[in-house]
């Protein structure tokens, strides 16, 4: 579509969680497809237990697939060799979302930001005080704290250290997954702040994971919505708030606080959106948009605009 | 909601947290009232003093502290701040409810759910048995818990987060309090569900005459809620509005700093 080839591609990606006991093999990642450009970041959102977090760590390489393909730089992850994977994770990080408990609160600052130098030799040892410095000058952070714990800090700053440390092997990738859903709301500004400058930066991409919309909104280039493990909306920020076209995306839209109480009051009266609304509709059948998949052959994918795209699963009858 | 009465007078209220190391002096003089079936919110930044506000009314202290409390909790006629340790078991939790935030770590992991909202009932009740059951059933039915005669003997592992938050209110509403606080109930959840937890606490409001006071860091959560809003910094009360109001014309910097930094859905911030 663009000249610039994407620098994540990932193909019809599945993870199944395997059969245990008495609960029966789980899809938790149906045939997920999207590409994130050099610089620009995806958001992904969708309620918890939709396969957001799920989707990011197979992305990474940290969660078993069942299918499909995730391409880092043109080169395939999922049939990598180990060796080759570990040198392949300087080029992609992760930002958790607890800043409490994703640092080790008996290691320093500096020793947790010395951490990923070590395991990926990327500066020299003599170095390493000068780089540490130098990331939390990075994420404006003062680098004199560097031989305090974690404890000394507030939630805000743990997330500058955490970031900082994922930024610590000048990664071009990294999946941050609800990174400010656990601070306040000026606190969110901030890193949101930080982000947007550290991508105009270092030309970062951003796989962005996210429950909040109106945070993706602000951060997004482009949003995936994800229910029950597949895709069922993909676009542009604009295209998709603009003009939301699977059901799913208008009731996550619908449930939304709006900062005005008259019209909040008015929303929290009226029914609830009924979920049962999203059933798939028989594979045999015409499609919410007249289409017979079983017989063309077509995914359930419909293009709505140029790069808009809109899933017929889920969709009311 | 005609009686007019305040069911709580807070004056002067300070709270100095001592642990072994130091004293933090958390709340530094707080001065609120709420009516009978009022909904008031307060809101602010972690650190605000909102929740030890709250917990200070409950006379309840964070773990391995000890609170220091001055000033004047007036509720059902009496000094909360002075009354006996034993009359306060009995307002805490029978009078006024508490729902936190985070709603796993509230629950007890290896007891059924059913089972530790009994325990509720019998203590403030002293209902037992299959009327206890059958109670329990019911509330779990009122919060919206589907199918709540099998889930009743469920562990909490066994619930979705929406779910365990729905149980923590079953247990607050339990013994018909006359004041719920409610501490961040939505923060650890997603917007579908946020919604549902809402609406579910605006209904039980409506349906009881309780007063609610609805703690939080989010203008969002208290906008469709509250009649009335404290806005808290540094242990004071900065700002105290009707809702409507703080929103057309927040008087605060720091409200208005609070308003600003809210993400919007929209450019204009309401949604279509």
């Amino acid at each position: 579509m663009t000249a610039v080839p994407p620098l994540v591609a990932v193909q019809d990606l599945s993870v199944t969680f395997p059969a245990r006991s008495r609960h029966p093999a789980f899809l938790a990642v149906n045939g997920v497809s999207f590409d994130i450009a050099p610089g620009e970041t995806l958001g992904l959102v969708g309620q918890s237990g939709s396969g957001k977090t799920t989707t990011g760590r197979a992305v990474l390489q940290l969660q078993k697939i069942s299918g499909g393909s995730v391409k880092l730089r043109g080169r395939e992850l999922t049939t990598m060799p180990a060796g080759d994977l570990r040198r392949m994770r300087r080029h992609m990080q992760f930002v958790l979302q607890n800043p409490y408990s994703s640092l080790h609160p008996r290691m320093t600052i500096a020793q947790t930001l010395t951490e990923p130098l070590i395991i990926h030799q990327s500066v020299p040892k003599a170095h390493y005080r000068e780089r540490v410095a130098e990331l939390l000058e990075l994420v404006s952070m003062d680098p004199a704290v560097m031989d305090r714990y974690p404890h000394a800090f507030s939630g805000g700053q743990r997330q500058r250290i955490v970031i900082a440390r994922a930024l610590a092997v000048n990664p071009d990738f990294v999946v941050c997954d609800e990174p400010v859903s656990a601070l306040d709301v000026r606190t969110q500004a901030q890193i949101v702040a930080l982000l947007h400058s550290l991508q105009e930066k270092l030309k970062l991409s951003y796989l962005f994971i996210a429950h909040d919309l109106a945070i993706v909104r602000e951060v997004c280039h482009k949003v995936a919505v994800m229910y029950r493990g597949e895709i069922v909306e993909k676009g542009g920020i604009s295209q998709v708030y603009g003009n939301p076209a699977h059901p799913y995306t208008q009731m996550l839209f619908d449930s939304a606080p709006v900062l005005n109480p008259a019209l909040q009051r008015q929303r929290l009266r009226m029914a609830p959106p009924d979920p049962s609304i999203l059933v798939a509709r028989s594979p045999t059948e015409s499609c919410a948009f007249g289409e017979v998949h079983t017989e063309t052959g077509t995914p359930a994918w419909h293009e709505v605009a140029p790069g808009h795209g809109v899933s017929c699963r889920y969709r009311p009858v | 909601m005609k009686a007019d009465g305040q069911i709580l007078r807070v004056h002067d209220l300070k709270a100095s947290i001592v642990s072994r190391s130091q004293t933090v002096e958390a709340v530094k003089g707080v001065t609120f009232d709420i009516k009978r079936g009022e909904s008031v919110g307060f809101v602010g930044e972690s650190g605000c003093g909102k929740s030890v506000t709250a917990r200070a009314i409950m006379r309840l202290a964070p773990e391995g502290t000890r609170v220091d409390l001055g000033g004047t909790v007036q509720f059902g006629g009496r000094n909360l701040l002075t009354v006996s340790e034993a009359e306060m078991r009995d307002i805490r939790g029978r009078r006024i409810a508490m729902v936190f935030q985070d709603p796993l770590t509230s629950l007890n992991p290896v007891i059924t759910v059913g089972a530790q909202i009994e325990d509720i009932l019998r203590r403030h009740t002293g209902l037992s048995g299959h009327a206890a059951r059958e109670r329990v059933i019911e509330l779990l039915a009122q919060v919206g818990i589907p199918f709540p005669a099998r889930r009743v003997d469920d562990y909490p592992h066994q619930f979705s987060g929406g779910m365990r938050q729905r149980v923590l209110i079953a247990i607050a509403i339990s013994c018909d309090p006359d004041l719920l606080i409610a501490d961040e109930p939505t923060t650890a959840l997603d917007v579908t569900v946020q919604a549902q937890i809402l609406r579910l606490l605006l209904r039980l409001r409506e349906e009881r005459g309780m007063s609610l006071m609805l703690i939080t860091h989010d203008f969002g959560v208290v906008a469709g809620m509250v009649e009335r809003v404290n806005v808290m910094y540094g242990g004071r009360i900065v700002e105290t509005a009707g809702i409507d109001e703080i929103f057309r014309a927040p008087a605060h910097e720091y409200t208005r700093a609070l308003l600003d930094a809210v993400p919007r859905l929209h450019r204009d911030g309401v949604s279509p």
